[in-house]
């Protein structure tokens, strides 16, 4: 069960507001120490290449494939998952959005959408149409055929709270 | 209007959805597949040493460690090795499994199991296997009186897993005497379904026992093989299926759950086996086809017979392949008035991926070279194809096939709702696309023009239009068991072993138990897919959950009324028909009492439920088959850039003739979310077999839809006219907009660029040379 000290290291992190310290293989990825140690399974895997975007975490508020990137790296950083996302019991508008709007159906991919959109939005909330089609191309939906998602990051646009702007810049 | 959120919408924004590669059990162990290297080849040994003694490894399994267990499985032909058993017969076929106690010591331990191979011939191509000596199944596993739906393959000394045939009159006698005959041959891709959950499955053997967890669409058929493979009892196998991450087909039947119950049984430990998307490229596909269709017409372009021929190309074991095959026949043709047919179909074994079901279910394969067929018969006819297709289309009621359900829709006013809606002038709004959503009735007026091109040389695009319609037997068998349990407080469960994969069941089903019992939606919980607690469940596929299992579901809560009914009447010490049932409230004796109330009367305290089952068979309004006709209506206007060759879908009409919506916006989902895979098909997806070896096995090389590639304007039409024979005149939604898709993109493009295609998908370099060939046949 236990890996030999010379390739494993010691990471300090925050996961969704919680400090970890946990000793990790050097090739642990991200996804493998959010799913199998810290049991937030809400971040799925799937193409392991960086392609589909299932994966998405934040990283220090950039969106980041959790399965490719190495635990390790995480030392001194702020992670969010899609459970993170949520305060207590209120959703947070973009998750409220994709409910609204349909933009799910086998929920796979739809945590790795709303990470990427919370993305977007904390830094542009005013994303126009076209910016919010070329930022969320870089995730994969198989079944919805993409338009109620994209109408549901559109509505989050429009509804986020105004105070995320000022945070712009 | 709409039913609110789905059932299962916070859940899965939350992350805190459940699917089956979330699950762990207690001591759980992980397994590492070892595939094969070779595409054909004699395993001449396995030095498994360095493996067993690698860190972590708790066992390594072959097919000579399964002792007594069933070394093959196949629901139709159990031709499927569980481990290569004494040779290969594809490239990514499992070898061995090591089973270890964390995932990452289980995979370095796979890459030190050294396999000697002794090569043979491969066939990668149809063509050539069907033309080979070297068989790669050197004995038939067909049994004999075995069948399934209808499909009893024949032992066969050949590579052809299954052939079939369906004919009538004398088709080749009317192509003689035609005043035109058209022929066209199309070649279907290898496609793989890339549910975004790659296949996983978790098994837990016992003495006596043995539970999986997997990704299964039909867990009820998983227990049947596992049952089987272990000499146990059904009642002793558990499959139980939490949410699935996508199946599109490509779940159906038995993928990984023998290879983890094996590991399982071998290492004494509950042990989980995942796929990457390599290894679920090597787990399963959609047959690859060549289709030639030759179809006469008389002098007033009226069809007067179809000759069909179809080659699948199987890949290395049949799976569901056979019954692929015999629907592809069946749904090849087109609802169309043939007086004469014959379509001939052959199955065959080749060097590759097995292929199975995937959505749409053989019908995108025959449609392609079918429906192309009629555009270019429209062309040579000098007839617009929307007219051509009118001429022939069958009315509603006609005969499609000779002993099967009638026609249950009318596709002439779909067809005329297509037209419409790629007629209608775009909405302002400038690039978003619009999911413009529509009813139209029954009698909605027919309108005039038909499938255009327009060839714009001034900005280098051409643009085509084409329309596509098929008909499906769909639904498969009508074999459905559902459960409702009425507690104390008047909530209901429902128990269905119908499985969640995104197409919204969970939602569907309760608001028709709601819509039965006259409760609340929010008083519906729903308890699916797990072989020990809920009732039997055929499959969930062919589209057939809201009509089948609906009507399970139906007559469920009939059940429930008459038991609640019963109840009343011995409570109140009357004769059962002294109950009346009206409006969701009981009365009896002069008294109007809630269900609940009966039942708490009954128990004699606030406690106790009563049950209702609903049984579906072969018998009332399934008594004929198919349940119902899945209807598949699409027009499509592309543009094509002439510098490129790139094809862009400027607009997609889908018309979801569903005879009445449960919930319009599944529905929806649905269609657009099928047109999209056929897009893929259209455009994109393709497994490339280079010499033995797949060279595209990843989400890089083998491209599938983006967000990006969304058609610039879609239009959702639903067609409510009541007409099917499930709940409230339920037909099937699901695989019908994905079955023309491929077919009218090709037509699209064929009539934009002067040239028709023969190849899928639709690359920029096919059009490029497509272009090239218009300007100069020769190239």
């Amino acid at each position: 069960m236990t890996s030999p000290a010379a390739t494993s290291t010691v990471v300090r992190v925050r996961v969704n507001g919680h400090e970890i310290e946990s000793l990790v293989p050097v090739r642990l990825t991200v996804a493998e120490l959010l799913r199998d140690r810290l049991g937030l399974t809400g971040t799925k895997v799937s193409c392991e290449m960086q392609v589909c975007g299932v994966c998405t975490v934040l990283v220090d508020g950039d969106p980041v494939s959790s399965c490719t990137a190495l635990a390790c790296d995480l030392d001194g950083t702020d992670v969010l998952t899609v459970e993170g996302l949520a305060q207590g019991r209120d959703l947070h508008p973009v998750q409220e959005a994709f409910m609204a709007a349909n933009a799910l159906q086998c929920g796979f991919c739809t945590p790795g959408f709303i990470m990427m959109a919370v993305a977007l939005l904390e830094d542009h909330p005013d994303a126009e149409p076209d910016e919010i089609r070329e930022w969320m191309d870089g995730n994969l939906c198989r079944c919805t055929g993409y338009a109620p998602i994209e109408t549901a990051v559109t509505v989050a646009a429009s509804r986020l709270p105004a105070a995320t702007a000022e945070d712009d810049q | 209007m709409t039913a609110g959120p789905r059932r299962d919408a916070w859940e899965k924004v939350t992350g805190r959805a459940r699917y089956a590669v979330d699950m762990v059990l207690p001591n759980m162990a992980h397994a590492a597949v070892v595939r094969s290297e070779r595409a054909h080849a004699r395993i001449v040994g396995i030095d498994r040493a360095e493996a067993e003694a690698a860190p972590g490894v708790i066992a390594v399994v072959t097919a000579d460690d399964l002792g007594d267990l069933g070394r093959r499985f196949g629901h139709i032909v159990p031709d499927h090795c569980v481990l290569a058993d004494g040779k290969v017969r594809y490239y990514g076929e499992p070898v061995a499994v090591v089973v270890a106690e964390t995932p990452h010591e289980a995979a370095d331990a796979a890459e030190l199991v050294w396999v000697d191979y002794d090569d043979l011939p491969a066939r990668t191509d149809s063509a050539g296997a069907l033309a080979s000596d070297v068989l790669i199944h050197e004995q038939s596993y067909a049994e004999p009186g075995r069948e399934f739906l209808g499909v009893a393959p024949t032992p066969s000394a050949d590579n052809v897993a299954h052939r079939n045939e369906l004919a009538w009159g004398d088709a080749e006698a009317a192509l003689a005497a035609a005043a035109t005959v058209v022929e066209t041959t199309a070649t279907f891709p290898f496609v793989y379904g890339y549910a975004m959950e790659t296949y996983n499955a978790l098994a837990d053997w016992q003495p006596g026992s043995l539970h999986v967890v997997s990704t299964a669409q039909h867990p009820l058929m998983v227990r049947k093989e596992l049952a089987r493979m272990f000499s146990l009892p059904l009642a002793a196998v558990r499959v139980e299926v939490p949410y699935i991450g996508g199946g599109y087909g490509s779940k159906s039947y038995t993928k990984l759950e023998p290879l983890a119950a094996a590991a399982s049984w071998a290492s004494g430990r509950p042990v989980k086996v995942t796929t990457d998307v390599e290894a679920a490229m090597y787990t399963t596909r959609a047959d690859g086809a060549v289709v030639t269709v030759r179809t006469g017409f008389d002098a007033d372009a009226r069809i007067c017979a179809r000759d069909i021929d179809i080659r699948f190309d199987t890949g290395a074991y049949a799976d569901n392949s056979p019954l692929v095959l015999t629907k592809s026949i069946n749904r090849s043709f087109g609802p169309y008035r043939i007086p004469n047919l014959r379509v001939r179909g052959v199955a065959a074994y080749t060097n590759t991926t097995p292929a199975s079901s995937y959505r749409g279910f053989g019908a995108p394969q025959g449609a392609l070279a079918g429906e192309l067929n009629m555009d270019m018969a429209a062309e040579r006819l000098g007839i617009d194809p929307v007219e051509l297709r009118r001429r022939n289309l069958l009315a509603p009621g006609e005969t499609i096939i000779d002993g099967k359900r009638p026609l249950d829709a009318d596709l002439v006013a779909d067809l005329d709702a297509i037209v419409a809606a790629l007629d209608r002038a775009a909405p302002t709004r400038a690039h978003a696309p619009a999911h413009v959503a529509e009813n139209v009735s029954a009698a909605d007026p027919a309108s005039a023009p038909a499938a255009a091109s327009v060839h714009d040389a001034g900005t280098g695009t051409l643009r085509g239009r084409a329309v596509a319609v098929t008909a499906s037997d769909a639904g498969a068998s009508p074999i459905s068991t559902a459960q409702v349990r009425m507690h104390a407080d008047g909530s209901v469960t429902l128990l269905v072993s119908s499985t969640e994969m995104g197409q919204g069941s969970r939602t569907a089903l309760a608001q028709i138990v709601a819509r039965e019992l006259h409760v609340a939606l929010d008083a519906v919980a729903v308890g699916q897919s797990d072989t020990r607690f809920t009732p039997f469940e055929w499959t969930t596929g062919a589209s057939r959950t809201t009509t089948v299992v609906g009507l399970a579901v139906q007559a469920a809560c009939a059940d429930l009324w008459n038991n609640l009914r019963a109840r009343a009447a011995d409570s109140a010490g009357v004769p059962v028909e002294d109950v009346r049932v009206s409006d969701g409230l009981i009365h009896v004796d002069g008294e109007t009492l809630t269900p609940a109330e009966v039942i708490r009367q009954w128990f004699g305290a606030d406690a106790g439920e009563v049950v209702g089952v609903g049984v579906i068979r072969r018998d009332g309004a399934t008594a004929m088959l198919p349940p119902f006709w899945e209807i598949g209506a699409v027009g499509v206007e592309v543009s094509v850039d002439t510098g490129t060759g790139e094809v862009t879908v400027e607009h997609l009409v889908t018309v979801g003739d569903v005879g009445h919506a449960v919930n319009p916006d599944l529905v929806k989902g649905q269609d657009l979310g099928a047109a999209t895979q056929g897009l893929g098909i259209a455009l994109w997806e393709e497994m490339v077999y280079d010499g033995e070896q797949l060279t595209n096995p990843n989400l890089v090389e083998y491209r599938v839809p983006r967000l990006r590639d969304t058609p610039r304007r879609i239009t959702s039409v639903l067609a409510e006219r009541g007409d099917g024979a499930g709940p409230y005149g339920v037909k099937g939604a699901g695989e019908g907009a994905l079955n023309p898709v491929p077919a009218a993109v090709a037509a699209a493009v064929g009539r934009a660029v002067g040239v028709w295609p023969t190849e899928l998908p639709l690359t920029p370099p096919r059009v490029w040379s497509l272009l090239q060939q218009a300007v100069d046949p020769t190239r």
